[in-house]
């Protein structure tokens, strides 16, 4: 029995690929293979003589069937590895290409100050880019003779013969749609603005088109310090630093009195400007108590009411935040400067997240 | 605005520097636009004498000069032709930038000579062109910087100028004293007193002025006085200094006058040569149809209604904004007529917009003049008249009367503490208004005639907190209206514009904002182009008409990109469109458009041109995000732009579309000059019903744990049916049980024919009860068959 052992054991050991492995099998423990031939003797021999050679050969058939499929397995592996060493790829090859998009700079911008307005609860509201001359200038405190009309470079939309309604204009700020608000829903108010506007001039540093936020507050005892406060808050979280201080300086707006433009602190370093460090101040932004006939436009008692109200360039705050030289690139669709100045799709930004990467 | 620091100190008595007056103008909302301060460029420069001077050895016309400095005796090698012993000269030692040359000057050798500086010409300082020699003083101490020996001897060369914007509400700080009042109510200086000393009255007028009664309302007081024999020529040297510092041009005498008064006392004037004035003067309105040829030599014509002052020959002044030549003053005049008159702001402004002119006097007259000062500022031209041309003046000729300007409002002190939120006393306030001109009876303020800006108790705070300074007031926070976690913000358009341009940029396309307006030619193939959505004045004919889609401008900028060289784009806008000119006559849109390859030739050959199923792809995905249902219609017929069979509309029923996507049609690629074929979708997001809104569950989900079954048919139809029509039919062959219909295969032509095509689809069945069964199969995929058969007219492909 040993020697049976000894002889099949070294010959699956031996055996060079699955089909003498077969070979081996059927000549060893088969139906008709050596060990059941030795069974089938386990019936002349005596009850003694089996109970010695009966186990002992069941655990041969059971060894030679263990050895079998280890070899089995171990040839399966060698050709596994045999076939895996030939299938070589160059996996310096570039993968699939995948096309990748962006979002433009203006929307990203107006996202962003989305998000840091609502938290300060301010609520987005929209209006007409075409919008009649007394939304736009008459309920601002703009008579048709005032000269600001004159400075703003308005469009004006063409009127049909015999139409002698003053014509309509592409919107030179969001501020109509503070009035449509205001009407709508009365006071008290905090909504922002935020919007293409047009004005007829085309330069290095102006486009026929660009983006602006307004911003409205409306409650009974705003001041002019709450204005303070709400844009150094907005400021620092936008350009993303810890303080950043405000100047407000005396001007005229008819749309507000008293009027302050505001300048931000920044620095210069060769031709660069850094906000929110250094000594030098920056004009960002047009401000002031909303005027009592532009209150008194919208529906509102301005003896009962006050408020705030600010402006500034979406286009522009995203220039200074993030490095764009020249506004007129913002409209001229370059692939190449889509992809630089462009944002990833899922970059959209929050404040428990930080708003750019 | 300009004015130099000497002219405003005319006005203003004061110490400040330059520094702290420029700073206080922009903090009272006087924004300096520029300081030109000449002096400054010249601080370095410093007083010397030349000891002696001898030839240069080597050189012919250079001397070899020892010139006394505040740094003891300098060895300076010269080249001017006047350079010699004795004379005071200007020195620019080594470290001393020299602006007329651009250089800096450092110690150097000349031929072999050292030379520790320059001796300086007016050209090399920019003081003057002259250069054909070095200044030679005829005064002046060693070490004296040069600076302050010509603000002693020649002031106006180093009267810096200081530029303002001024804002419109602040006409009268576009007068010189206007300008010292608001610094001395700052507390920059005192506001020296202006008076005038009459002139004698000689005579009676011949020039009669009158008003007719229609112009009462646009020319309240005309004031007048003619003055005999003076004797024109140009002006005395410190007005033409004062005039050119400011950018005006000197003319004459009488006319540096009037432009002097417009910016000292924002009092324009009008002289008039007597001796052209036929008769006697009246203001009238313009019948129209008039033509007058005005000072700057245009002619105008005038509108009915417009005011203007003639005589008997005619027209002879287009009323508060430019004179005639006619009767315009020469350097021969010798009698002339003096006007000061009022104009309403209002009219002026409508008037000088319709004529196109853009005058001194109108934007002057526009943003309001002092009414009261009228009388007295005609009182200011007469005696400089007078005392510098010599001649005598008529008795003063009056029409009209000074309008009654005066109102008061009622002073809070608290109002600035609830308007600004600054802590001003109210004894400070009282003091600023008075300050600035105001007049306080008890709590009442009384406006100065020079401010027709102040209208009611805001102007009052304005005025204090300006002065006070807003730089200091400090923030204060400003509390939510509800207190807690902020709500959304965003309006269900702006958040569902926000997820298509999220998810189109996630799908490759990269965002454009494209102008609002576009060339009419482009405009008119998307449907636009017309009258209503014409602008009455584009900045170029280009920029014409308002878009009524967006495709023209994904279109222009796919052109502009193949034109440098990119041929695979992926581009998307979303924003308004506009189907007329009124307000609210726009809509919002989503479209996108894909020219060129899915992307650029790669070895894994994956990249192949791109067609109408990428584009309805990813329309059908920005939908979805947007939270379109998704059981759509699709549709032919949209709009001629698109290729016309080559596109789908993707349809909530037969009128409500949601998008539309396809190849845009060649002719319109051709007028654009974009290289096709290009694949485009637009999409209405205002289209897509808003959401009954039920809270966020999203409903129990329920799935079956039996095994579902896929069964394969392929139907030969005729080639124009519709894959969708076999699917529906399909799927209606058993609603419960059929979960998915795919089409996995489309054959066209070959062996099954002419105008026939094959198309396979996968049927999967989802048991929901029991496990399905052979028979039960069976008889669905009959019924597939005989619904499909009985929709489309084909037949199983055996």
């Amino acid at each position: 029995m040993d020697d049976l052992k000894q002889k099949y054991l070294g010959q699956i050991a031996n055996a060079a690929d699955e089909a003498a492995l077969e070979d081996i099998r059927v000549t060893a423990v088969g139906k008709k293979g050596e060990v059941a031939l030795k069974m089938r003797e386990l019936g002349k021999m005596t009850p003694e003589e089996r109970q010695v050679a009966g186990p002992a050969l069941n655990a041969l058939k059971d060894e030679i069937n263990s050895a079998l499929a280890a070899k089995k397995a171990a040839l399966g592996d060698a050709a596994l590895d045999e076939r895996l060493r030939s299938e070589w790829l160059d996996v310096s090859l570039p993968g699939r290409t995948r096309r990748v998009g962006t979002i433009h700079p203006i929307s990203q911008v107006t996202e962003e100050v989305t998000a840091i307005f609502g938290e300060l609860g301010f609520a987005s509201a929209e209006g007409p880019r075409i919008d009649t001359d007394w939304y736009n200038f008459d309920a601002l405190n703009i008579p048709g003779h005032h000269p600001a009309r004159a400075e703003m470079d308005t469009f004006y939309m063409h009127r049909a013969e015999g139409d002698d309604r003053a014509p309509n204009v592409l919107r030179t700020h969001t501020s109509p749609v503070q009035i449509r608000t205001m009407e709508a829903e009365g006071a008290p108010l905090r909504i922002i603005c935020p919007g293409g506007v047009y004005r007829a001039d085309y330069d290095q540093t102006h486009t026929p088109m660009f983006h602006q936020i307004e911003g409205l507050a409306i409650d009974k005892d705003i001041s002019m310090a709450n204005l303070k406060w709400v844009l150094e808050e907005f400021f620092a979280a936008f350009f993303e630093v810890d303080t950043i201080k405000t100047r407000f300086r005396a001007s005229h707006f008819p749309f507000t009195e008293p009027s302050a433009e505001v300048d931000i602190q920044c620095s210069w370093e060769n031709g660069t400007v850094k906000v929110g460090e250094g000594d030098d101040w920056l004009e960002v932004l047009g401000s002031g108590m909303v005027h009592p006939k532009v209150l008194q436009a919208g529906g509102i008692d301005p003896n009962d009411w006050q408020g705030f109200a600010f402006g500034m360039g979406i286009d522009r705050i995203a220039m200074l935040k993030y490095g764009i030289p020249d506004l007129r690139a913002f409209f001229d669709s370059d692939l190449r400067w889509l992809r630089h100045y462009g944002f990833a799709s899922l970059d959209v930004p929050t404040l428990h997240g930080g708003l750019s990467r | 605005m300009k004015f130099t620091l000497s002219w405003l100190k005319s006005h203003l008595e004061t110490d400040a520097t330059l520094d702290e007056i420029t700073y206080a103008l922009t903090d009272l909302g006087l924004e300096v636009e520029g300081v030109e301060d000449r002096g400054a460029a010249l601080a370095a420069f410093t007083i010397g004498y030349v000891e002696s001077a001898e030839k240069h050895p080597d050189a012919d016309r250079l001397q070899v000069c020892q010139v006394q400095t505040d740094e003891g005796l300098k060895q300076i090698i010269c080249g001017a032709p006047n350079a010699r012993q004795g004379i005071t000269v200007v020195v620019a030692k080594p470290g001393v930038y020299v602006p007329g040359i651009d250089t800096t000057i450092g110690v150097g050798k000349i031929r072999g000579i050292e030379s520790y500086g320059m001796m300086a010409s007016e050209r090399e300082m920019e003081l003057s062109e002259e250069h054909d020699g070095i200044i030679e003083l005829p005064s002046g101490e060693v070490g004296q910087s040069f600076t302050d020996w010509l603000a002693q001897n020649d002031p106006a060369k180093v009267d810096p100028v200081i530029e303002i914007a001024i804002t419109p509400n602040r006409p009268d700080a576009l007068g010189v004293r206007g300008i010292a009042r608001d610094l001395a109510a700052r507390g920059l200086g005192t506001l020296k007193p202006s008076t005038v000393d009459l002139v004698e009255a000689a005579f009676e007028s011949d020039i009669k002025v009158t008003i007719d009664e229609d112009t009462l309302d646009g020319c309240p007081l005309f004031c007048g006085r003619l003055i005999k024999g003076v004797k024109n020529g140009p002006s005395p040297a410190w007005l033409q200094d004062r005039l050119r510092a400011i950018g005006l041009r000197p003319i004459s005498f009488l006319v540096d006058v009037t432009n002097f008064f417009t910016y000292d006392l924002n009092r324009p004037l009008h002289v008039f040569d007597a001796d052209k004035v036929a008769g006697n003067l009246r203001v009238h309105r313009a019948a129209g149809g008039e033509v007058i040829t005005a000072l700057d030599d245009k002619d105008y014509t005038l509108q009915a209604g417009q005011m203007v002052i003639s005589d008997d020959n005619g027209v002879e002044s287009i009323a508060g904004i430019m004179g005639g030549s006619a009767s315009g003053c020469t350097a021969e005049t010798v009698n002339v007529f003096v006007e000061s008159a009022y104009w309403d702001p209002v009219q002026i402004a409508y008037a000088g917009r319709a004529l196109k002119i853009n005058s001194d006097a109108r934007y002057r007259f526009e943003r309001g003049v002092d009414p009261s000062f009228t009388p007295e500022g005609l009182e200011h031209a007469v005696r400089m008249i007078v005392d510098h041309a010599g001649g005598e003046a008529s008795a003063p000729v009056y029409a009209g009367a000074v309008p009654d300007t005066a109102r008061a409002y009622k002073l809070d002190a608290a109002r600035v503490q609830s308007l600004v939120g600054m802590e001003i006393p109210e004894s400070q306030q009282r003091q600023t208004l008075t300050a600035l001109g105001f007049r306080l009876d008890g709590d009442m303020a009384y406006v100065p005639s020079w401010r027709p800006d102040v209208q009611g108790e805001a102007d009052l705070v304005e005025e204090v907190a300006r002065m006070a300074s807003l730089t200091k007031l400090q923030g204060k926070p400003l509390p939510r209206l509800t207190p807690g976690v902020p709500r959304p913000v965003m309006t269900p358009r702006q958040r569902r514009e926000q997820i298509a341009r999220r998810t189109t940029a996630a799908l490759g396309y990269n965002e454009l904002v494209t102008y609002s307006f576009i060339d009419q030619a482009s405009a008119a193939l998307f449907g636009g182009g017309d009258d209503l959505t014409r602008l009455e004045n584009p900045i170029s004919s280009d920029m014409s008409h308002m878009r009524p889609a967006l495709l023209p401008g994904l279109l222009a900028a796919a052109a502009r990109n193949q034109a440098r060289g990119f041929a695979d784009l992926a581009f998307f806008e979303v924003g308004p469109a506009f189907h007329g000119g009124e307000p609210g006559e726009q809509h919002s849109l989503v479209s996108g458009l894909l020219v060129g390859r899915t992307g650029p030739k790669d070895v894994h050959g994956a990249a192949r041109p791109v067609d109408i199923y990428d584009v309805k792809a990813d329309a059908e995905a920005v939908l979805a995000a947007m939270g379109a249902p998704a059981k759509v219609q699709i549709m032919r017929g949209a709009a001629d732009w698109w290729h016309p069979g080559r596109h789908g509309k993707i349809c909530l029923g037969p009128k409500k579309v949601l998008g539309v996507f396809g190849e845009v049609h060649p002719r319109i690629l051709a007028a654009m000059d974009v290289k096709g074929p290009a694949m485009a979708f637009t999409l209405w997001p205002d289209e897509i019903p808003m959401p009954r809104k039920t809270g966020a569950s999203k409903g129990a989900l329920t799935i079956s744990d039996l095994q579902a079954v896929e069964r394969d048919f392929a139907f030969v139809v005729d080639a124009d049916v519709e894959a969708l029509t076999l699917v529906n039919a399909a799927q209606g062959a058993d609603k419960a049980l059929i979960e998915d219909v795919r089409v996995f295969d489309e054959f066209i032509g070959g062996t099954l024919g002419e105008g026939k095509k094959s198309l396979a689809i996968t049927v999967r069945l989802q048991p929901t009860d029991k496990t399905l069964k052979e028979a039960d199969i069976e008889a669905v995929s009959a019924k597939v068959v005989e619904k499909v058969t009985k929709a489309t007219g084909g037949t199983l492909r055996g």
